[in-house]
């Protein structure tokens, strides 16, 4: 089986759920390579020669100094065929999730999206998501000979294993139109210093037992000191005490940390939807009989204002800072 | 300006979610279907559009006679007629397919919808519409400035915005922060029972998917929940040391 791996960069560096896809990508079993299209090509060629991968596979194109997902999709998939790729493989991030649809379509081939398990039954691929915000979860096959998948990002140990010999590294001519490029991000805007959301490895969260947007403060200090991203419930988004972005649950963001900590959330349907997969819950409210408390590993029943203080500092001690 | 919204016809947020005896489904028993809630969004963005540059919105849906619900609570919002495509539906790429075909002979200008359905999850009909429509899309969009046949999009990525130009006619998957949508008003709610409702059959090739099995996941909890009894400080060690000698996770 050949697997393709798109590789996302960002600031000239390979983003971690494309490093998580090859691990996926492994455990399928099958010749891996990996497609880097960008306009400068040469550091991320440098980076991917480090992988275990048996391939790199490359398209550039001056215009591709902004991206444009069009134009991605279109070289994605003329990479895919000069690979003859069986399985294609891509980061379930903002952008991945833009493009494999794109890619599914260019190659005729049935796609599944946000895949958090693969199994194999009978030699075909199960591949395994959410839906429903993590309410179910859907087991599908794909019936076209090409299949695409993107994988959800924190699930897979980001391969670091080195290539048994170096990689080769192949260019491909893509027949771009300037129709392809009729959309372009021209700019990216960090947050300064935030971690996202929908990235981190340690959430935590606060919900309207937190009383109002000044008491942030304590969450934001315990997100400190776990080195967390803080979230919020979408009771909290709503009275407007937080931002969207920060919105755990089904109309917000689904996430899968290895840690979520719920401080002062009842754990409505539609929040519960979008943090019970986390590795470890815990739960800190008032109320012993928060809906919260009946997913939580650990958790506290009592006042997050006077707890939250002592757990701040108990765990900066434990994470020696 | 002539403004498509493609809508879906969704389980409330507070619904529960119970598997269906042939096991690949959800039971619709007790469920209650609501707009999806992106589709909100999108329809606001269009009205406000519509209002500030005149044209018409047209909304559109696939599914059986049901979905029209989700149609009419479009219109309530003040859209102007609607379109449902009937047919079945297997995966995604089989909506995408039946929405394109009846997109195409619209000549439609802006194509606006919900960055995701909150059933599936997929955010896959924009970007499939983007190549079967042979136009540019942006997706997971919170802003958006429409000046003549260009557009810049505000799109939400993990840790901040990238800014997108993007050229019209295109088209755009609505993400919270994008507007407020409007509650309908109870005459808007009446009008909308008279607005037109055009019904088509939709044609679609082959699913290229298969649903093997619906589960609802069971992780096992080690549920220890403690009591601070008077003293928190305790219970606030006790918990750190839980999840560092237990949990492992710091």
């Amino acid at each position: 089986m050949n697997i393709l791996v798109y590789l996302e960069d960002r600031n000239g560096q390979i983003r971690k759920p494309s490093l998580e896809a090859i691990s996926a990508a492994h455990a399928l079993g099958g010749t891996v390579s990996v497609a880097i299209i960008a306009a400068d090509t040469s550091a991320l060629i440098e980076q991917a020669k480090s992988l275990n991968v048996s391939s790199v596979i490359v398209a550039s194109d001056a215009r591709m100094a902004n991206y444009s997902s069009r134009a991605t999709g279109r070289a994605l998939a003329a990479i895919a065929r000069e690979a003859k790729a069986d399985v294609i493989l891509i980061g379930a991030t903002g952008r991945g999730k833009d493009l494999a649809p794109r890619v599914a379509v260019r190659l005729e081939a049935g796609y599944v999206p946000e895949v958090t398990t693969f199994a194999s039954e009978g030699g075909e691929i199960i591949a395994t998501h959410p839906v429903y915000a993590g309410k179910a979860q859907m087991s599908l096959k794909v019936t076209t000979p090409v299949k695409v998948f993107s994988t959800r990002p924190n699930l897979w140990k980001a391969s670091k294993d080195a290539p048994a010999a170096e990689p080769t590294v192949q260019n491909v001519t893509v027949d771009w139109s300037d129709a392809d490029f009729k959309e372009r991000t021209k700019e990216l805007v960090l947050s300064q210093g935030k971690i996202d959301v929908a990235e981190a490895d340690i959430i935590v969260s606060g919900g309207r037992g937190m009383r109002g947007p000044e008491n942030w403060t304590l969450i934001e200090s315990l997100a400190g000191a776990f080195g967390a991203a803080t979230g919020a419930s979408r009771a909290a988004v709503d009275a407007g005490w937080r931002p969207h972005s920060e919105q755990v649950g089904q109309t917000g963001k689904t996430v899968s940390p290895t840690l979520y900590v719920a401080v002062g959330i009842s754990g409505a349907v539609q929040h519960l939807a979008g943090m019970s997969s986390a590795k470890t819950i815990v739960a800190i409210n008032k109320d012993e009989n928060a809906p919260i408390f009946s997913i939580a590993d650990y958790g506290i029943v009592g006042d997050a204002f006077e707890i939250l203080p002592p757990l701040t500092e108990e765990i900066k001690k434990l994470r020696g800072h | 300006m002539n403004i498509i919204v493609c809508v879906s016809h969704v389980p409330d947020t507070t619904t529960r979610i119970n598997v269906a005896g042939d096991a690949k489904s959800i039971d619709p028993a007790g469920v209650k279907f609501i707009l999806n809630p992106y589709d909100e969004l999108a329809v606001e963005e269009a009205l406000r559009l519509r209002d500030k540059m005149k044209g018409e919105v047209t909304v559109i849906t696939v599914g059986a006679d049901n979905a029209k619900e989700a149609i009419r609570q479009a219109l309530a919002m003040g859209a102007d007629k609607g379109i449902l495509v009937k047919g079945e539906k297997k995966d995604s790429w089989q909506v995408a397919e039946m929405l394109a075909q009846a997109i195409k002979p619209l000549n439609a200008d802006l194509i606006l919808l919900g960055k995701q359905s909150i059933d599936f999850d997929g955010m896959e009909i924009a970007p499939m519409l983007s190549e079967l429509l042979d136009l540019p899309a942006a997706t997971v969009v919170v802003g958006l400035t429409i000046d003549g046949n260009k557009a810049t999009a505000e799109k939400e990525v993990e840790g901040g915005r990238e800014v997108i130009e993007i050229e019209l006619p295109c088209i755009i998957a609505a993400q919270k922060g994008l507007n407020d949508p409007r509650y309908p008003s109870l005459p808007n709610i009446m009008k909308a029972k008279q607005k037109p409702v055009q019904e088509i059959q939709g044609a679609p090739s082959a699913a290229r998917t298969e649903v093997v099995q619906l589960t609802k996941p069971e992780k096992k909890r080690a549920n220890k929940i403690l009591k601070t009894d008077g003293n928190p400080t305790h219970a606030a060690h006790e918990l750190a040391r839980m999840l560092h000698e237990e949990a492992k996770v710091i």
